[in-house]
């Protein structure tokens, strides 16, 4: 896929109540979107305490847990998602400089 | 065998168990692991950790009414499925009944991408979640450990086992957590150091090309435990440990007799034989009848249409069949129907305690009414005295708790002492009879007295069998004047005498 080409980014976060690492983690995805996906992202997130069913089909352990759904394939990054470096890797949308 | 539900289980010693239904595993916990509590079970690869948590579920559900779950961080479900059936459990059924929930927990760590600070939240949220949807009082983490593989903060992780540890007592499951010994240590991570109740080590070892399993409770708080390293079996009945006195007193006694398949020598024992579920010794020198009593408890056995297993450590099958068909016992005919199976095997041929799982296996799988052993003492040249006594004692142990009625031979030396060269065995069984040659005037004649009855009125006479054509028959008794009791010529002689004028002979018996 070329580096120049429209891509949607669909995330879905996985939180379990309001705790701090929750809160911090949604601000710092939403941070990092605008700032590198700005119009081309779409966040979901998913509370396990009002939803605990998902956990399981969603094979989820860590918390928080981000997971890329698209574009394919699937990727999860788990964490409060300080540390914008990994997170960027992860989600692999750093500019690739084969273009 | 339905046992007690979901109530207390309380132990002996105030501390309440959930029994786990595996075969002797109960005995020797007292009733069960620690109710409300987690229990670690720790052993190498392949020693049957996950069969043994397995099996405390399937048996929780079925049995005692406690649901469980099953949380796998190594197996599949699909796994977990193939290998239950092997013991004989239905996983399917049972979690499309509710009574079981496999939840499988993938982490590799080369799939994910850590970025900043996590806990295992969705951990306990979805362990929640299980035990809540089916109600399960029975929890099993199998083997928590892959956390630490498939994430790297292990500061992180201990405290949230710590956690977890700390919140399934608060959710009041049972729980069997495993986990993988490595070297010296118990587990790879320490998780002895979360479990503070119960600790249970199961090892694997081959010896003579035969692997044997065991167990040992390492720890158990406030109960006492076998310390002793037991041996057991996983077999398609699931596992079976083997303690040395699993027993206690509890099991059930039968007051059903068993022809001992001598007509004369049922009388003296109240005319009706042995009761069910006895263990019989018959011991005594070399040729002296052992075997032809044994086949015709056999024989017996198979006339009422029980099974018999007949292990041979002296002789082959063939061997047995010649030499019983000489004094007109025919077992071939039995062996075709498949009532009597004959297994001969040198006990040198193996260790023993393979030997010990192999009869059991035998037993277990074909699941006779009749056993028996010829000579029992074959077995004290693999192994020392104790720990062939204890062998024994487990093997009678397993019989009785299935009611089989078990004869055992023993072979003592011509010149020892006979009630030393037992082996000490003669305290473990129920009946004890010694069989002789009484040489006396020049002539040499069988005898055979009954030494111990458990719990029967027997005859405490010397009695005089001869060996004729169609087996094995107890010579009617004759008196003397005196009293005494009169064998070979002199019998004949003082029956002569009987018969010629004097009192009437005090008992009469058919002479068949």
């Amino acid at each position: 896929m070329k580096n120049g080409a429209r891509r949607t980014w669909r995330l879905r976060l996985y939180v379990a109540g309001q705790t701090p690492k929750s809160i911090a983690a949604l601000a710092n995805l939403k941070r990092l979107c605008e700032t590198h996906l700005a119009g081309q992202y779409h966040i979901e997130v998913v509370d396990l305490v009002s939803q605990p069913h998902l956990a399981r089909r969603d094979d989820i352990v860590v918390i928080p847990t981000l997971v890329r759904q698209l574009p394919p394939p699937i990727r999860k990054i788990i964490g409060d998602l300080s540390n914008v470096e990994r997170v960027l890797v992860g989600l692999d949308v750093l500019p690739h400089d084969d273009g | 065998m339905k046992r007690r539900g979901n109530g207390n289980g309380s132990g002996r010693r105030g501390l309440a168990k959930a029994p786990t239904g595996i075969s002797g595993l109960d005995e020797i916990t007292h009733g069960g692991l620690p109710r409300g509590r987690p229990t670690l079970v720790c052993g190498s690869a392949g020693c049957g950790k996950t069969l043994l948590a397995l099996e405390f579920l399937v048996r929780g559900a079925l049995e005692f009414d406690e649901p469980g779950v099953f949380l796998s961080f190594e197996e599949t479900p699909d796994e977990l499925v193939t290998n239950a059936r092997s013991l004989g459990f239905d996983l399917e059924r049972l979690s499309a009944r509710r009574r079981l929930l496999i939840d499988y927990v993938r982490l590799e760590r080369a799939e994910l991408t850590e970025a900043g600070e996590y806990d295992l939240d969705g951990l306990f949220v979805r362990l929640g979640h299980a035990i809540d949807t089916i109600g399960a009082k029975r929890v099993v983490l199998d083997t928590i450990e892959r956390l630490f593989s498939g994430l790297s903060d292990t500061f992180v992780l201990r405290a949230e086992l710590d956690r977890l540890f700390r919140w399934l007592k608060s959710k009041r499951v049972t729980a069997i957590v495993t986990g993988e010994r490595e070297g010296e240590r118990l587990t790879r991570h320490g998780l002895e150091e979360y479990v503070s109740d119960c600790v249970i080590l199961l090892d694997q070892r081959v010896m003579e090309q035969s692997a044997t399993r065991r167990l040992r409770i390492l720890k158990y708080r406030g109960s006492g435990h076998g310390g002793n390293e037991m041996p057991f079996l996983i077999d398609d009945h699931g596992l079976s440990v083997l303690p040395i006195t699993s027993l206690g007193l509890t099991h059930q006694v039968s007051t059903a007799h068993v022809g001992t398949g001598v007509a004369g020598l049922d009388g003296m024992f109240g005319k009706r034989g042995y009761f069910r579920g006895n263990s019989v010794l018959v011991s005594g020198t070399a040729g002296t009848g052992k075997s032809s009593l044994a086949a015709h408890f056999a024989e017996a056995a198979c006339r009422r249409g029980e099974r018999c297993l007949y292990f041979a450590f002296e002789e082959s099958a063939s061997q047995i069949v010649r030499n019983m068909r000489s004094i007109g016992i025919d077992l071939e005919p039995w062996m075709r129907r498949d009532l009597l199976r004959i297994h001969a095997q040198r006990p040198t041929a193996l260790g023993l305690e393979a030997h010990l799982v192999a009869m059991h296996r035998l037993i277990a799988d074909w699941q006779p009414r009749v056993v028996v052993v010829d000579p029992v003492t074959n077995m004290i040249a693999v192994g020392s005295e104790i720990e062939v006594k204890a062998m024994i004692a487990r093997l009678i142990d397993f019989m009785k708790l299935r009611q089989i009625t078990a004869l055992f031979t023993s072979l003592t030396e011509a010149d020892g002492a006979p009630e030393r060269t037992d082996l000490g065995v003669s305290s473990l069984m129920d009946v004890w009879m010694m069989v002789g040659n009484l040489e006396t005037n020049g002539e040499r004649n069988r005898t055979l007295q009954i030494v111990k009855a458990r719990g029967m009125a027997h005859s405490n006479q010397v009695r005089e069998f001869v060996m004729t054509d169609r087996g094995i028959a107890l010579v009617d008794v004759s008196r003397r004047a005196d009293g005494s009791v009169a064998i070979g010529s002199a019998r004949s002689a003082q029956q002569l005498d009987v018969r010629g004028s004097g009192p009437k002979p005090r008992r009469k018996r058919g002479s068949k």
